[in-house]
């Protein structure tokens, strides 16, 4: 299976297995190991997208995450858009086709599975090069916990791309060795295809996991398809190495145009040959190397074109014995070509100044500008950067005393430099926490002749400037959002000064990459425009995600029925045999009303509060939020939070209260009833329990932590069965026996403990309908029971379930306010008509004061009064704004207030609506006006209660 | 109209099955209608004390359960523990600390169904649990003994670790999230099925 652009005995690719896969609709092969790009680049397609903006052909300019280009779009499998073919793993029977800057999604659902783990340690090392792995094997014989998280599906790093030595042999032998002894060693944990995408307070970083991307059709099910970590650690070494950065000259953008370094990966990582005849530009070292291991595996370099006047000696000489000519002091200025480049037009370059072009015939342009140090995770732990002038590079200077950098992301590019960096960082790393170990010596590696420094260029003079160049020669700076140096340009002369600025001006680094190849250049042609120095204008600042991670990855398995908690009460089940259909409340589901066969919700509702008021009905009240207050000072706790008296309450009776804020404004509302001398039991709205238990909490810890009250959450304890109706006396008395049902024996707002059922319960007369009404109590254990022997005994008397809905109506035509729907933390008790639940006598609780400002006591304050439409069948929607006239005026219309809640009623026999009307006590009577779908429906204001007003239904 | 023994119905009672269903290294069971009190008291004071004569142990400190007898008091807060014992044992005890309590200023409150307790046990244990729970449950961080009322996935739990190799946890969960973090642990075993 060779092709002409495979290298012999060269790649870490399966070359005895084909992989079949299709690019723009043509099939090819490629072989396990590869990525898309090399698979691509073994196949001689090097055109593999278009750009975004002038739709220009765009090659593989790199051969990892810092791929500007080569975007691609899954087809099959599975639909994904928007991936790096230089970092898609092959897989057979992918089907891929380049993408122009943007995919599209899937339209189908996405059936893998995606999940989390938490994991902690006491190091983690991102990067597992020679820097990363010298750290972990150091850390690890210490006896530390330690994390090795690798972007790449094996460890090696940069060492899969090169030739170099390690111990006198080749360096993976040494990443062998190296993964065998973390492998034997139970804290050690080593991630492959884990990219560390963010990083967070405390030392929690997140790394995204490919788990099964690169299987393909043949991923299991069962296993998730990507995992994020949540690893929490100690201590945190970077070495995540460095990107290569090209340099910016005319038509810089063509297929064939390659980071050199990326050449040497595809070559000594992938067995791939990116071109047959090359020209190497660079302005430093270390495109050598990659033009001396092509030159050996065939490559014929046609000319290595080195900015710098001193090139060294060494390199010139293994240069000569290859037949590659160097020219010095030169520069690349443009090329020629439309879908690969075909040529590379080489200048003189002495001071600034280009001279005479020459051309020189090429298939592949290796382009070396220096290296970036990889410091956006270090960055984002607040780590500082400072810029050396010897590499044209950030660096890392300053980070917080638990995260340091290592290799090539501190800034250290030789092999022996980064070997050390590792051992050192990872000592360093644990001293920091108080842990001690044997020292590991970093290994040997072949000794370097001396270098020459890098000549800092970031882009070539286009001899456009000097008028002689093919019209339409561009000078890319990000090539995937095809913004060039004339964008900068334009930025810093429309005054432009901060390279954010100009990056939220040109787009440049706003792409998936994150602008790995343009940032660093973008500050220094920033800086040359400006005539500043680009240490002083600095980068952009680095922000999670480091590389794009899908919604899907980050939801994990909070998705479907797990989405999010579904809280049920112990009749739940009950409910869901009996085809009650639900309504979310909070995390809460609630029964909200139990349709018959072929009912629809108006008449199941309506037939709910019928029963309820004729006979007898019930529902699930478990959710009641209900708090347990208990000490000598309960009562002096309780006259504070609430609005009206509680201390005078006698043990066996219920009082309704109102809790106001700080604001007076009405923030919750139940029943308290008192349990015992120094006991009582108080109720709140389904969605209040946790914030009431807080609020209450937060005034006895903070304010008045002298009192000698303790606070228990026993909602989940109790299931709490409101029976409701004319009948729900007689009812009561069967699964009662020992209770006297007797009006005087057993009043309203009382409360009796029992047996019910069997089951020892507490029953107490407390009515949200108005009707005669109890609710009974037990341990929610026995809810079902309970509940069903109050089926069977209510089956002589037609005992109805009802849900929510049911009860909004009912509590709607008594004008019961729910706090939250008819209140919306403006609203004080006086406004929704409970002056009398004011307490005048008590001489302070919370709230009080403001009842006394002057906004207050406004008379035109909001308040809570009924509508009924003039047409009573007109169901006025909840949230529908209030006017004084029938002709909608020309906006800005003056708005008196909104409809809260609406219902069609069965007792009133037709709709009504609670709605909150400015000075609307003083409106009772007059005929307002609701906006409906264009007209003005006339409403007349009423009195909020509207039946029985007299309150003679609720002792039966 | 009585009902001659009355059923209970535990939170997890439809979810037997399924919890039985776990893989190999993971098993999972509901410990139903635990007697389960709750314990107000100020740490070191004259009730605490009395408590702790009643109860026959010193109340355990921040992160840590102590068990006496077939009671064990769980740490829940500052002022707070909570004190689980076999089923049926609510009356007898919140009679004992209530006369033990005396005078002195400590609340007891009956909340047994407020909370159901699943007790995990296996190799698999930490494994899954990492996949919600934040908490280090490393033995050398938190060894038997520990008592953390924290999150998993999305429900809050209080998890107890009761051996050594963190293999045997009770997990304790408002009964209202019981069939939640059950649909939870179910999800989670799907990979080591």
């Amino acid at each position: 299976m060779n092709t002409p652009f495979r290298a012999p005995g060269h790649g870490r690719v399966d070359r005895d297995t084909a992989l079949s896969f299709t690019f723009d609709g043509t099939a090819y092969t490629g072989h396990p190991g590869d990525t898309l790009a090399s698979a691509l680049l073994a196949n001689s397609v090097h055109h593999v997208a278009d750009g975004i903006k002038y739709g220009r052909p765009r090659g593989i300019l790199a051969a990892g995450a810092e791929e500007p280009n080569a975007l691609v779009q899954i087809e099959a499998p599975f639909p994904e858009p928007m991936l790096t073919a230089t970092t898609l793993e092959l897989y057979d029977g992918l089907v891929a086709r380049g993408l122009s800057g943007q995919g599209k999604l899937a339209a189908e659902p996405d059936t893998a599975r995606y999940d989390t783990m938490h994991a902690h340690c006491d190091l983690l090392v991102v990067g597992a090069g020679p820097a990363g792995l010298a750290a972990a094997l150091a850390a690890a014989r210490t006896g530390a916990r330690v994390v090795l998280v690798d972007e790449l599906p094996e460890p090696g790093g940069s060492l899969l791309g090169s030739q170099e030595l390690i111990d006198g042999a080749p360096a993976l032998t040494w990443v062998d060795e190296v993964l065998t002894e973390l492998a034997d060693n139970p804290d050690v944990q080593v991630l492959s295809r884990t990219t560390a995408f963010g990083h967070y307070d405390d030392g929690l970083v997140l790394a995204l996991e490919k788990r099964t991307d690169h299987l393909g059709a043949a991923a299991p099910a069962h296993v998730s398809r990507q995992r994020i970590w949540r690893i929490r650690s100690r201590q945190i070494v970077y070495a995540t190495g460095a990107y290569e950065r090209p340099v910016a000259f005319d038509n810089n953008d063509r297929p064939g145009i390659m980071l050199a370094g990326s050449a040497r990966t595809y070559l000594n990582r992938f067995g791939v040959l990116p071109g047959s005849r090359a020209v190497v530009f660079t302005t430093n070292d270390s495109a050598y190397p990659a033009a001396l291991e092509l030159a050996d595996a065939g490559v014929r370099i046609a000319a290595v074109v080195d900015v710098r006047e001193e090139v060294p000696e060494h390199w010139r000489t293994a240069c000569a014995e290859r037949g590659i000519g160097i020219r010095a002091g030169h520069v690349v200025t443009g090329t020629s070509g439309i879908e690969h480049v075909t040529r590379a037009h080489v200048a003189p370059f002495d001071q600034g100044n280009l001279g005479e072009r020459q051309g020189v015939d090429c298939d592949l342009l290796l382009v070396s500008g220096g290296w970036n140090p990889a410091v956006a995770l270090f960055s984002q732990a607040r780590g500082t950067l400072r810029y050396d002038a010897g590499i044209g590079a950030f660096v890392p200077a300053d980070g917080p005393g638990n995260v340091r950098t290592a290799g090539a992301a501190g800034g250290t590019f030789t092999l022996s430099g980064c070997l050390t960096d590792g051992v050192d960082a990872a000592r360093q790393a644990l001293s920091a926490i108080g842990r001690t170990g044997p020292e590991t010596a970093p290994p040997a590696t072949a000794p370097l002749p001396g270098g020459a420094p890098t000549r800092v260029l970031w882009r070539v003079p286009s001899p456009q400037d000097a008028d002689d160049s093919p019209e339409g020669a561009v000078q890319f700076v990000d090539l995937q959002r095809d913004a060039t140096v004339s964008d900068v340009l334009r930025a810093t002369g429309a005054g432009l000064r901060s390279v954010e600025h100009v990056k939220r001006y040109t787009t440049i680094g706003t792409a998936h990459d994150q602008g790995r190849t343009s940032g660093v250049m973008t500050s220094g042609i920033v800086a040359e425009a400006l005539g500043v120095d680009v240490a002083d204008l600095g980068t952009t600042r680095f922000r999670p995600p480091a590389v794009p991670v899908s919604f899907a990855a980050l939801a994990g398995r909070n998705r479907g029925e797990l989405f999010d908690p579904v809280r049920v009460t112990a009749i739940h089940p009950w409910h869901v045999e009996h085809g009650a259909l639900f309504e979310n409340v909070g995390q809460w589901k609630r029964p909200w009303y139990y349709p018959r066969a072929g009912e629809t919700m108006e008449e199941a509702v309506l037939r709910e509060c019928r029963a309820a008021r004729t006979g007898v009905a019930m529902m699930d009240g478990s959710t009641l939020g209900k708090i347990n207050v208990q000490g000598p000072d309960s009562g002096v706790l309780l006259d504070r939070l609430y609005t009206n008296l509680m201390s005078t309450l006698k043990v066996g009776r219920v009082r309704y209260g109102v809790m106001c804020g700080a604001d007076g404004m009405a923030i919750d509302d139940g029943t308290v009833i008192r349990v015992a001398e120094q006991e009582f039991l108080l109720t709140t709205t389904t969605g209040n329990a946790a914030k009431v238990l807080e609020w209450m909490e937060e005034w006895l810890q903070t304010e008045w932590p002298d009192l000698r009250v303790h606070l228990t959450s026993v909602t989940e304890h109790w299931v709490t069965i409101p029976l409701v109706g004319p009948r729900s006396r007689d009812v009561l008395a069967l699964v009662a026996p020992d209770l006297d049902v007797d009006n005087d024996a057993f009043p309203f707002m009382s409360w009796q403990d029992t047996s019910v059922a069997g089951v020892a319960a507490r029953v107490c007369r407390i009515s949200f309908s108005g009707e005669l009404a109890y609710e009974i109590n037990v341990p929610a254990w026995y809810g079902i029971t309970v509940w069903e022997a109050l089926c069977a005994a209510g089956s002589g008397f037609g005992l109805t379930t009802y849900g929510t809905e049911t009860m909004h109506v009912l509590r709607a035509e008594k004008a019961y306010p729910i706090i939250g729907q008819d209140t919306d933390g403006t609203v004080t008790p006086q406004d929704l008509g409970m002056s009398w639940v004011v307490s005048k006598k008590k001489p302070d609780f919370v709230g009080k004061r403001s009842f006394s400002r002057a906004e207050n006591r406004r008379e035109d304050r909001k308040q809570l009064v009924g509508l009924l439409p003039a047409d009573e069948r007109v169901l006025l929607p909840e949230g529908a704004q209030i006017i004084a006239t029938s002709d909608i005026p020309e906006p800005p219309v003056p708005m008196l207030g909104h409809v809260t809640s609406s219902y069609r009623s069965d007792a009133l026999r037709r709709t009504f609506a609670l709605a909150l009307v400015r000075s609307g006590t003083r409106r009772i009577g007059e005929t307002l006006y609701v906006p409906l779908d264009g007209r003005a429906v006339p409403v007349t204001v009423t009195d909020p209660v509207l039946f029985d007003k007299e309150g003679a239904r609720r002792d039966g | 109209m009585t009902v001659e023994t009355p059923a209970r119905f535990s939170p997890l009672a439809e979810w037997q099955d399924r919890l039985a269903q776990s893989p190999a290294g993971f098993q999972v069971r509901e410990l139903p209608c635990l007697t389960q009190l709750t314990l107000r008291v100020q740490p070191g004071g004259a009730a605490a004390k009395a408590v702790e004569s009643c109860l026959g142990v010193t109340l355990p400190g921040p992160l840590r359960a102590e068990l006496s007898g077939d009671v064990e008091v769980l740490w829940m807060g500052p002022d707070e523990w909570l004190l689980v014992a076999p089923d049926g044992r609510q009356d007898d005890l919140l009679a004992r600390l209530r006369s033990a309590i005396g005078d002195e200023f400590a609340t007891v409150t009956d909340v047994s169904a407020q909370r159901t307790t699943l007790a995990l046990s296996g190799d698999l244990v930490r494994t899954v649990l990492a996949q919600g729970c934040a908490i280090d449950l490393d033995p050398r961080v938190t060894p038997a003994g520990s008592c953390l009322t924290t999150l998993l996935a999305q429900a809050p739990v209080t998890l107890v670790v009761h051996d050594g190799a963190a293999s045997g946890v009770r997990l304790l969960v408002r009964s209202s999230f019981a069939s939640y973090l059950a649909a939870w642990l179910v999800d989670a075993c799907t990979e080591y099925r």
